[in-house]
């Protein structure tokens, strides 16, 4: 009798999915009009006065017509969840933005995929369901390898915020980055430490099971060789042990080490300052951008993080205006500062508005089109941005991105860029 | 001397794990269920004291307090809601049903805390020991957490032998129905079990998150499951034995971390096997035999 | 009653195989009319993957009556073996059928001999402890995938072990025009070659190798030995031998479609295959009940489909598959609506009896 409960149960629930399938279509005027009511509520200087006539646009246009569909995959649930919710936060600020604006018109739609290949997949034909006509995504290096080898077949123009790994991009042409490559990040760090002689005694811990982490290590030893740096103690950790890294600085202490290099995400990293502390040890501390938000995180005593250097693209800090602007809008929006990843999805919006502008494609096209016209483009469009360093981003036609990184070192709580 | 801080790292580390291990073991005793769920239960104590400590100002030994209170009414709620309908089903059933309460319980606190992770301030505030000028140190986390799992174990210990509750509890677990019929009310014990898990395991999230300071939705769930494994390890069910698991557990993690780094996790569960197949009722489990 | 039983069950078994078919010809004919939405179309290969998932652990919870909370493990072998022969048989099998039977044939041959390994001395374990012990498994096995480094060029394999955390894939020496294969936490590289075919002809394949073993005098014997151990060993059944047959096919269909599931992607990390994934199988046998196939495959496409469903939620949608995973577990045990439908069953049961009656 159980097997007849349990299969009327799956009937009724598979019954129940395609129910809920069925009122996915009907939620999108909703989402819509909670888009624009949003855009209301965010005072950027700009909105005031072109505000209503944008409204009209959506409600009169509908999506038909002016308004690109966006598509933004990450995050929102699970351990990584702080990354897709940052850059789907940021794409939904900078698209309100643009809209305002007028011209070129946005509409975000932000899809979670839990740091899951599988899911991110499902995400991305979910969001092809609902017609996206470009990708901001994924947030994640794996599920991006995998989403980006669907975009490429489907012909759909991706640009990653913040999927750092080169097999993003390998053999795909239409997949561009916001961020550095992995491997350039490992080289930079090796370079800067070698340039600047920050440690005789290089100690590093990075998270073996992550892709993000192994591939700055490996460009960092590598270069680290050329460079001639000594490195005396390599320590890794795993997901399941990333609660605890006594074993692993009692073993960098002994080890002699006056610098240890970090090349893991910020959460680790507070621990792993604040188990250094108890111990006595106090190395230099050097991070790559998965360092940044540190000092946003809630209860982390912010004075640990004294002296540690980072290679970071954005600082929430910054005394540049278009940042301080950009820090203040989120802060009001989300009740939270921005990281990097909220720097580089913001930046990647305006990077497709440029792309967008400079090919002069338009929002009735298919994705195909949109997508031939604009890999030829991305090589010769130079965008300034928040994670820009003061410059400008360029494009290889290999997808990585051209920019320079800034040193920042932590002082009284805020960071303080270096030459 | 090096050798000895792992050591060191190792016994506390092992503590903390050995205070979850213990919620775990009273559950399993009782109940003869597995109780995923136990491992989000620790997330949400650890959450509790958080606020109370950084939103409300409430000095740390009152936050843990009504932290353990808190735990002590969802596990009871918890047990109650979810637990209770199922005691006649099969042990399956009751299985799914704890994963289901752990996905709700880390939905529920990703959505009212968010998933960015929180920094626990620390709510010991001895200081710790330095041995041998300094060659070797002992964190005031680590004492207070050594110092809090051995008074738990020896209460519960007394708890389970002496006092009339803890006879009640022992009776259930060897057998429910001639427990029922000595009068002993069989829902309301396995309740009052239900409660002291929970209660351990708020002070273990308290002093886990205190070790660790990184707090988010997921923070429960592998040391619990590495908990788990300390419990089957000493023998699941044997309070004694879930002590010894988690300090040995403990133990092995910090050496493998140390010497094979790239394979803790790895060493630890297969140390696990090999100690179940020479003993397969775990290091302290009695071997019941089975009769026709 | 006994003799209409045994005959309803050679019924059954028909069914089964056609009720599939038939599913598998609709989809396959709407897929080709483009009348699928992306979502379930991109769907398909999953859900072939996690039916043969949930039907071969039913074969060891459900049949054997051994919970196992590692069978993603197996997943995990077969995928990356299977990966592994797939990516390096490139040149040498060009068609991507061919290659895709043969890499799944390896999948499966490689998770049988971890199915033997494990099996051998956990099975003597029993309850929680040998479900402790798969998940211990399940564990190691995620984290020895992560430290592997497999490249393939014209002198064959390269494989590296990165135990500490020093080794890199320059490690491995391959020449020029080398593939890498495996890079340890950076997945595994992938040419996609998974059909939704070759996943239907698994889900037939599995449904006849369990469906005959079940039926046949070591499907007894197992069956036996979930029902009463020691009445089954003092009538001279061999505990060992039908325990390990069990695993071992249970091991091997699910490195198939591990297999099959790692070829639908282009990047595959070990740490896909972790408990979660145990547990999501398990849960899809339990829900469609223990020792019911016809079950299984239901609750598998049905769970598999449900969170994507709930994609409208947002950020609740976990939530509310969590609290449907409860309601739905308490409702199939509630005593009064197990009750109501079972007298509804026995009415039907009763009916049907006598149309079989008067068939004859």
């Amino acid at each position: 009798m159980k097997k007849v409960i349990c299969l009327l149960l799956a009937c009724l629930m598979a019954f129940g999915c395609l129910t809920a399938c069925g009122s996915d279509t009907t939620t999108e005027p909703s989402t819509d009009s909670t888009g624009s009511t949003d855009t209301g509520a965010t005072d950027t200087d700009a909105a005031t006065d072109t505000g209503s006539e944008e409204d009209a646009g959506t409600t009169g246009g509908g999506t038909a017509s002016g308004t690109f569909k966006i598509g933004v995959i990450g995050p929102t649930t699970g351990g990584a969840a702080i990354y897709g919710s940052a850059v789907a936060n940021a794409a939904q600020l900078a698209a309100e933005e643009i809209n305002a604006l007028g011209g070129i018109q946005f509409e975000v739609q932000p899809e979670d995929d839990a740091n899951v290949v599988e899911t991110s997949v499902n995400a991305y034909n979910t969001l092809k369901d609902w017609g996206m006509q470009i990708l901001l995504g994924t947030v994640t290096t794996a599920p991006c390898i995998a989403v980006a080898a669907e975009t490429n077949a489907d012909r759909i123009f991706t640009l990653t915020p913040s999927a750092s790994s080169t097999d993003v991009l390998s053999g795909r042409d239409n997949v561009f980055q916001v961020c550095f490559t992995d491997p350039n990040q490992g080289l930079k760090s090796a370079q800067y430490i070698a340039e600047n002689s920050l440690g005789e005694n290089i100690g590093i811990i990075y998270k073996n099971d992550d892709a993000y982490s192994t591939g700055i290590y490996e460009s960092f030893v590598a270069e680290a060789e050329a460079q001639g740096l000594n490195i005396a103690y390599t320590g890794v950790f795993q997901e399941g042990t990333q609660t605890d890294f006594s074993v692993q600085l009692t073993e960098a202490q002994a080890a002699n080490v006056d610098l240890l290099f970090l090349p893991i995400y910020y959460t680790p990293a507070s621990v792993i300052l604040r188990q250094a502390n108890d111990m006595g040890f106090a190395p230099t501390f050097f991070g790559v951008d998965g360092m940044d938000g540190i000092l946003t995180v809630e209860g982390f005593d912010t004075s640990l993080a004294e002296g540690v250097m980072l290679l970071t693209p954005f600082s929430a800090y910054s005394e540049d205006e278009a940042s301080q602007a950009f820090t203040a809008a989120y802060e009001e929006r989300f009740g939270e500062l921005p990281n990097q990843f909220a720097a580089d999805a913001y930046d990647g919006m305006y990077i497709l508005k440029a792309a967008i502008e400079a090919a002069g494609v338009t929002a009735d096209m298919s994705p195909e089109e949109i997508c031939e016209a604009l890999i030829p483009v991305m090589p010769t469009i130079s965008v300034s941005g928040l994670t820009s360093g003061g410059g400008e981003m360029t494009w290889q036609a290999t997808g990585e991105v051209d920019k320079e990184p800034l040193a920042a070192v932590i002082e009284n709580g805020v960071y303080v860029m270096m030459g | 001397m090096v050798y000895l801080q792992h050591l060191i790292s190792g016994i506390s580390l092992g503590s903390v794990y050995a205070i979850i291990a213990l919620g775990y073991t009273m559950v399993y005793g009782i109940a003869k269920m597995l109780n995923f769920a136990h491992g989000d239960v620790i997330m949400v104590g650890a959450y509790i004291s958080f606020c109370c400590t950084t939103y409300l100002g409430l000095p740390p030994l009152l936050a843990v307090v009504l932290a353990m209170a808190f735990c002590t009414v969802l596990g009871i709620i918890i047990e109650g809601l979810a637990y209770r309908p199922l005691r006649q089903a099969g042990s399956l059933a009751v299985l799914i049903t704890a994963i289901g309460v752990s996905y709700f319980l880390q939905n529920a606190a990703q959505l009212i805390w968010g998933a960015t992770p929180k920094s626990f301030t620390s709510v010991v505030s001895i200081d710790g020991l330095t041995l041998f000028g300094g060659a070797l140190r002992v964190s005031g986390e680590a004492l207070v957490t050594i110092l809090a799992c051995i008074v738990i174990m020896v209460l519960l210990m007394w708890f389970t032998g002496k006092t009339k509750m803890g006879k009640a509890m022992r009776a259930c677990s060897e057998d429910k129905g001639a427990a029922q019929l000595m009068g002993i009310n069989v829902n309301r014990t396995i309740s009052m079990t239900f409660a002291i898990g929970s209660a351990l395991a708020a002070v273990a999230g308290v002093l886990l998150c205190s070790f660790s300071p990184t707090l988010q939705p997921t923070t429960g769930s592998m040391p619990g499951i590495k908990a788990f494994t300390a419990a089957v390890f000493g023998g699941i069910g044997s309070i004694p034995g879930a002590f010894l698991g988690g300090l040995l557990l403990g133990i092995i993690e910090s050496l493998a971390r140390a010497y094979v780094s790239g394979l803790a996790n790895a060493i630890v569960f297969a140390v696990l096997i090999v100690v179940l197949l020479v003993k397969p009722a775990g290091l302290l489990g009695k071997q019941v035999t089975e009769k026709v | 009653m006994k003799r209409l039983s045994v005959k309803r069950g050679t019924v059954a078994n028909y069914a089964t195989y056609i009720g599939v078919t038939i599913a598998f010809v609709v989809l396959f004919l709407l897929q080709q009319q483009g009348a699928l939405s992306n979502s379930l179309e991109g769907q398909l290969i999953p859900i072939c993957c996690y039916v043969v998932m949930a039907v071969s652990l039913n074969l060891t919870v459900g049949i054997l009556g051994e919970l196992s909370l590692g069978h993603a493990g197996f997943m995990s072998v077969g995928a990356f073996a299977g990966i592994i022969a797939a990516q390096s048989l490139q040149a040498s099998i060009p068609l991507a059928p061919v290659r895709l039977a043969v890499a799944m044939v390896i999948g499966a041959i490689c998770a049988a001999i971890a199915g033997f390994l494990v099996g051998v001395p956990v099975l003597r374990l029993r309850g929680d402890y040998l479900a402790i012990v798969t998940l211990a498994f399940g564990e190691i096995i995620k984290e020895l995938i992560n430290c592997l480094l497999v490249g393939y060029d014209e002198n064959g394999l390269h494989i590296a072990f990165n135990i500490r955390g020093t080794t890199t894939m320059s490690a491995l020496g391959l020449s020029d025009n080398g593939i890498e294969i495996i890079k340890g936490a950076q997945g595994a590289v992938v040419t996609k070659i998974a059909s939704f075919p070759a996943g239907f002809i698994l889900i037939l394949i599995t449904l006849f190798v369990v469906l005959n073993l079940i039926r046949s005098r070591s499907g007894r014997a197992i069956m036996a030995l979930r029902d009463n151990r020691i009445a089954a060993e003092s009538v001279g059944i061999p505990i060992t031998k039908y325990k390990l047959m069990a695993f071992i096919v249970s091991a091997a269909l699910a490195g198939a479609a591990g297999t099959l599931y790692g070829l639908n992607y282009a990047t595959l990390v070990s740490s896909r295959f972790d408990f979660n994934t145990s547990i999501l199988v398990l849960v899809f046998v339990v829900l469609g009940g223990l020792g019911n196939i016809w079950g299984s495959i239901i609750a598998a496409a049905a769970l598999t489909i449900l969170p994507e469903a709930l994609r409208s939620f947002a950020d609740y949608r976990m939530l509310v598959y969590a609290i449907v995973l409860i309601l739905v577990m308490l409702a199939t045990n509630n005593p009064t609506l197990r009750a109501f439908f079972g007298r509804i069953r026995s009415t039907l049961g009763r009916k049907s009896e006598k149309e079989a009656a008067d068939h004859e």
